[in-house]
C-alpha cells in the first residue's frame, strides 16, 4: 500500500492519514469529483455574486424584455427585462443560503433527539423513536407547504417549514450511533474518569456521528433543494423581486411558449445543483460506509 | 394450521403495538395539522368579521367559532369533528371541505397509480438490467438516467415535456384533464377519468383522457421509476452476492432464470416496500404537477385555497395526503410481513 | 483409464485497483474415483481450485492453466454451455453453511426438484426422485420436510438437503467445501457418513476440501495439502504421519493429542521458502 505509515505518530497523522485515504477512494470516482466540482461552483458563485454577474439582478428594462439568449445576455432576460444570468447567479446565493440554513436547524434538532435516546435508553428511547418513526411518517412537501401557507410566505418561513419536517433521519442515525457506543469499553472507561453523560455525548458520541452526519446532510440536500424550490415555485418561498429559481421558473411558466428560456434555465440550475449534491453524497458515502451497496 | 394461546396471545399484543402506534400517528397528525392552524398571524376573527367590529361582537364571534375554549378543548374539539370526517367549510367553494375533496381526490389519485405504474414497469427492469451488467456501460447509463431522474424538479420535467411534446411536436394534449368537447360527457362512477370512459364505452373521451393524462403521468413516472429503479438495483445487487446464487448456478440453472426466478422473488418483498412508499411521495408531488399542468386535483385545489387564505381547505387537504401516506407506511410494513416467509 | 479430473499448473488472478493479487499459484493434481481430500488454511486456494472445476471462479479472476480437464474434457477450451451442462449433471458442490446456500423464499422440496428437471425429469418424475433423496439422505417423513422452508430447517437437515440437491441428478464428482465447519460436532460426524456411503454407494469421485486435517485424514484416501496457493505436498491418508515436507509436519505436529505431554502448542514457522521462490 502506498506510503501508509505503519505506526502514526500522533492523532493529527493519523488524522491526516486517514483523510487522504478517503480523498483517494473519493477521487477515484469521476461522478464523485463532477458533484465536487458543481457544489464549488456553486458556492464559489454564490460568494462572488456581486463580482461575477454582469447586471444588477433587480434591474427591470421594459425595453429588453423577453429577449432570447445573445452576446449580450448569456441567458436572455425575462419579463420585466432582467439579465437571466445575473438572476441565476444571485439565486445561488438563495439556494446556498436556504440548504445551509435547513442543514443548521435540523441537524442539532435531530442529533440531539437521537443521542438522547441512545444513550440514555430504556423509556425515553421509545418514546423519542416512535415520535421520531410518527415523524417520519409524514409528508414532508405537504407539511411545509401547510405551514408556510399558515405562516405567511416567505424565505425565513419557508426555511423554518423545511427544517422543522427535516430532522427525523439525523435522529435515527445518532441513535444508532449512540446506541453502539454506548456499551462500549472506552465510554466505560470515560465515565470511570468521571465524565458527566453530557460530556460524554458531546466530546464522544457526537464525533464519532459525523461521517454518517456528513453522508446524510449532504443527500438532504438535494432534496432540500427540491423542496424549496417547489415552494418557490407555489409562490409560497421567496418573494418577488428576489431572484429564487423555484419562482423564476414559475413566473417563466406564462412565456413557457414564447420565451421558453425563462422557464427552463431555473429549472436546469436546480437540476444541476441536486445532481451535484447527489453524485457528492454517493461519492462520500462510498468513502465513510463501504457497506451500503450504492 | 392450529394456533396455539400463547402465539394467539402473542398476536393480539403485536395488533394491539400497531394499533397503538397507528393511532398515536394519526393523532400526531392531527396535532400538527392543528397546530399549524393556529400558528396563522392573522387573527381567525378579524379574518371572519373585518376589522372595524365592537369588543363585544369580537367575543361574540370568538365564542361562536369556539376559539374562548382553552387549546386542549379547542384540539379535543378538533379531533372529534375530524373523525366524523367534518374538516369545516372552504371559504372559496363554500362546500364543505370534505364534499371538496371528495371531489378532486380522485383526479390525484388516477395521476399518482398512472405515475407509479410507470414507475414500476420502468424501473424494476432498468434496476434489474443495472445490477446483472453491474460495472458496464449499461450500469453507468442507466444510472446516470435514473440520476436525472431524481434530481430534476418534477414541475420542471412537467413545463419541459409540454414544451417538447404538446407545443413544438404536438404529440400529446396540453393542459387540462380533458379537452372542452368532452367536458362532462363522462358520467364519474369511480371518479377515475380512464376507468369511467371504458366502462361507459365512450372511447372518443377515454382517447382525449389518455392523451391529457400522458406528460402529467410521465412527469410524476420518471421521478418514480428512478426511485424505484435505483431501490431494484440495490437489492439485486445485495441478493446477487448470497451463496444461494452460488448454489443455482451449480445446480447448472441459466442465467437468466437465476435472476428472474430466484434472485427477484428475493426482492420481492423490500421491492414492494418501496413501491408503496414511493407511492406516497409521488401523491406529494402531484400537488406540484397539478399545478403545471391545470390537473384539477386535490393538489390544486390546496394550492387555491392557500392563495385564497382557506385554512380549512388547506389543513383538510393536508391531513387526507397525510393519512394516506402514514397509511401507506403501514401497508407496505404489513405486506413486508404478509410476504417474507421468514417472518410468518 | 481417463482420470476424473486433472489439474496441471493452476493459476488464478485477480487483478484490482490495488494491484493483482495471486491466489492460486500453479496447483497440479489428479484424481480418479477416489476420495480426495484439500487441506490448507485460509488464504490457500484451496476453494477456488473446486470453484475453477465448476467455472464459478468470482469476476475479477482470471484461470489459466496447462491442463483443466473433467473426464478427459478441456475445460478451458469448452465452450460455456458446455461447462454450464457439466454442473449439476456431472459435478456437484456442497458449501459451507447450508442455511445460506438454500434459496429462503421457496420451500426446499421445490428446490431438490429442479436440479432433476433441469437435467431432463418430467415434473412429476422431479418430485418422486426428490423424495427417493430425501429418503437417502435419512430425512424421516420427506413429505412434510420437502414443503418447508430453509429456515425452518436446523443445520444438519439443511446440509442433508444440499446432498440431496447436488446427488439428485447423478454426478460423477461432488466437491464439498467445508461441509461441516457450520455444524454441530455430534451432526458433523453423521453427515460426513453419510456423504461417504452415498459416495462409495454410487462410485462417484468427492474433492473435500476443509481446513481440518483429522477430519480430511480419516474420510479420504488421498490428501494434497495446500499453502499459499501452491500444492505443498500429496500423499495417501494412511501415509500422513510419515508426510515429508516442513509445512505438513507443522500442521501434524499443532494438532492437540491426548498422548502428548502438557504445555503450549508448537506454533507454525512458516518458511518463506514455501511462497514458491524455488
Amino acid at each position: 500500500m502506498s506510503g501508509l505509515a505503519l505506526e502514526p505518530g500522533s492523532t493529527t497523522s493519523a488524522l491526516r492519514a486517514r483523510l487522504r485515504d478517503g480523498w483517494l477512494i473519493f477521487a477515484a470516482s469521476p461522478a464523485a469529483l463532477v458533484g465536487l466540482v458543481i457544489i464549488l461552483l456553486l458556492v464559489l458563485t454564490g460568494l462572488l455574486a456581486p463580482f461575477i454577474a454582469p447586471y444588477d439582478p433587480y434591474a427591470q428594462s421594459l425595453p429588453d424584455q423577453l429577449k432570447p439568449p445573445s452576446a449580450t445576455h448569456w441567458f436572455g432576460t425575462d419579463e420585466f427585462g432582467r439579465d437571466i444570468l445575473s438572476r441565476i447567479i444571485y439565486g445561488a446565493r438563495v439556494t446556498v443560503g436556504i440548504v445551509l440554513l435547513v442543514v443548521i436547524i435540523a441537524a442539532p434538532i435531530g442529533l440531539a433527539i437521537g443521542c438522547a435516546a441512545g444513550y440514555i435508553g430504556g423509556r425515553v428511547d421509545s418514546v423519542l423513536m416512535r415520535l421520531t418513526d410518527i415523524a417520519l411518517a409524514f409528508p414532508r412537501l405537504v407539511l411545509a407547504l401547510a405551514f408556510v401557507a399558515s405562516l405567511g410566505p416567505g424565505l425565513d418561513h419557508a426555511i423554518l417549514a423545511i427544517a422543522l419536517t427535516g430532522w427525523p433521519p439525523y435522529a435515527r442515525l445518532a441513535r444508532a450511533e449512540a446506541l453502539t457506543l454506548r456499551n462500549s469499553d472506552y465510554i466505560a472507561a470515560v465515565r470511570l474518569l468521571g465524565a458527566s453523560p453530557a460530556r460524554i455525548v458531546l466530546l464522544h458520541v457526537l464525533p464519532l456521528c459525523l461521517p454518517s452526519l456528513l453522508v446524510r446532510a449532504t443527500l438532504d440536500m438535494a432534496g432540500i433543494i427540491l423542496i424549496a424550490a417547489g415552494l418557490g415555485f407555489l409562490g409560497l418561498g421567496a418573494q418577488p423581486p428576489t431572484a429564487e429559481w423555484g419562482a423564476m421558473l414559475s413566473a417563466g411558466r406564462d412565456y413557457l411558449l414564447t420565451a421558453w428560456w425563462v422557464a427552463t434555465i431555473p429549472g436546469l440550475a436546480i437540476f444541476v445543483v441536486s445532481m451535484g449534491f447527489n453524485l457528492m453524497g454517493d461519492g462520500l458515502r462510498d468513502v465513510l460506509d463501504p457497506r451500503q451497496t450504492a | 394450521m392450529a394456533v396455539t394461546t400463547a402465539q394467539a396471545g402473542r398476536g393480539l399484543r403485536i395488533v394491539g403495538r400497531e394499533a397503538g402506534m397507528l393511532l398515536a400517528t394519526f393523532l400526531g397528525l392531527l396535532l400538527i395539522t392543528f397546530v399549524i392552524g393556529r400558528v396563522m398571524p392573522v387573527d381567525p376573527v378579524i379574518a371572519v368579521t373585518g376589522p372595524d367590529i365592537s369588543d363585544e361582537t369580537y367575543a361574540r364571534v370568538k365564542a361562536e367559532m369556539g376559539l374562548d375554549a382553552p387549546l386542549p378543548l379547542q384540539f379535543v374539539r378538533y379531533v372529534a369533528a375530524v373523525i366524523q370526517l367534518d374538516f369545516g367549510t372552504s371559504i372559496m367553494t363554500r362546500n364543505t371541505v370534505a364534499q371538496d375533496i371528495a371531489r378532486v381526490f380522485p383526479a390525484t389519485l388516477e395521476l399518482a397509480t398512472a405515475g407509479v405504474l410507470i414507475g414500476i414497469l420502468i424501473g424494476v427492469p432498468l434496476g434489474i438490467l443495472a445490477a446483472v451488467f453491474r460495472g458496464t456501460a449499461i450500469d453507468g447509463t442507466i444510472r446516470f438516467i435514473t440520476l436525472i431522474g431524481y434530481s430534476a424538479p418534477v414541475f420542471w420535467k412537467g413545463l419541459m415535456l409540454l414544451l417538447v411534446f404538446y407545443a413544438l411536436l404536438g404529440w400529446a394534449e396540453g393542459p387540462g384533464r380533458t379537452s372542452v368537447f368532452q367536458e362532462g360527457v363522462v358520467q364519474p362512477v369511480t371518479g377515475l377519468l380512464l376507468v369511467d370512459a371504458a366502462m361507459a364505452g365512450e372511447w372518443d373521451a377515454f382517447h382525449d383522457a389518455l392523451a391529457h393524462l400522458v406528460l402529467p403521468a410521465i412527469s410524476l413516472g420518471y421521478g418514480a421509476a428512478a426511485y424505484i429503479g435505483r431501490m431494484t438495483r440495490s437489492f439485486m445487487l445485495d441478493q446477487l452476492g448470497q451463496e444461494y446464487v452460488t448454489t443455482a448456478r451449480v445446480k447448472g440453472v441459466p442465467e437468466w432464470r437465476v435472476v428472474l426466478f430466484h434472485v427477484l422473488p428475493n426482492c420481492a418483498v423490500q421491492l414492494v416496500t418501496a413501491i408503496a412508499l414511493t407511492y406516497g411521495l409521488l401523491l406529494e408531488g402531484a400537488v406540484l404537477t397539478e399545478t403545471v399542468f391545470a390537473w384539477p386535483g386535490l393538489g390544486q385545489y390546496m394550492t387555491r385555497a392557500m392563495f385564497n387564505a382557506d385554512m380549512n381547505a388547506v389543513l383538510g387537504g393536508t391531513f387526507v395526503i397525510g393519512v394516506v401516506f402514514v397509511a401507506l407506511n403501514l401497508l407496505s410494513d404489513a405486506l413486508y410481513r404478509a410476504l417474507d416467509p421468514r417472518a410468518r | 483409464m481417463t482420470p476424473l479430473v486433472e489439474v496441471t499448473n493452476l493459476r488464478i488472478r485477480f487483478a484490482s485497483r490495488r494491484g493483482v493479487t495471486e491466489a492460486l499459484r500453479g496447483a497440479t493434481f489428479s484424481m480418479g474415483r477416489e476420495k480426495l481430500g484439500i487441506v490448507g488454511e485460509s488464504g490457500s486456494g484451496k476453494s477456488l481450485t473446486g470453484r475453477a472445476l465448476l467455472g464459478l471462479v468470482p469476476a475479477p479472476g482470471e484461470v489459466t492453466a496447462d491442463r483443466l480437464a473433467f473426464d478427459g474434457i478441456d475445460l478451458l477450451r469448452a465452450t460455456p454451455a458446455i461447462r454450464r451442462g457439466l454442473r449439476g449433471r456431472r459435478i456437484g458442490l456442497i458449501m459451507q453453511d447450508p442455511k445460506y446456500a438454500l434459496n429462503p423464499v421457496k420451500a426446499v422440496g421445490g428446490q431438490i426438484a429442479e436440479a432433476a428437471s433441469l437435467h431432463g425429469a418430467s415434473r412429476a418424475t422431479a418430485w418422486r426422485l426428490t423424495l427417493e433423496m430425501l429418503a437417502a439422505v435419512q430425512i424421516r417423513d420427506p413429505e412434510r420436510v420437502a414443503r418447508a422452508f430453509p429456515h425452518q430447517l436446523s443445520g444438519g437437515m439443511a446440509q442433508r438437503i444440499m446432498i440431496a440437491m447436488m446427488l439428485i441428478a447423478e454426478p460423477d464428482l461432488l466437491i464439498a467445501d467445508e461441509p461441516t465447519s457450520a455444524l454441530d460436532v455430534t451432526v458433523q460426524r453423521e453427515v460426513l457418513a453419510l456423504i461417504e456411503g452415498l459416495i462409495r454407494s454410487r462410485g462417484m469421485g468427492l474433492i473435500l476440501i476443509s481446513h481440518d486435517l483429522r477430519l480430511v485424514a480419516r474420510h479420504c484416501d488421498r490428501v494434497v495439502v495446500m499453502y499459499a496457493g501452491r500444492v505443498m505436498e500429496t500423499l495417501p491418508a494412511a501415509d500422513l504421519q510419515q508426510a515429508q515436507h516442513p509445512y505438513t509436519r507443522g500442521l501434524l505436529n499443532c494438532l492437540p493429542a491426548i498422548a502428548r505431554p502438557p504445555g503450549p502448542l508448537p506454533t507454525l514457522a512458516r518458511d518463506p521458502a514455501w511462497l514458491g521462490l524455488e
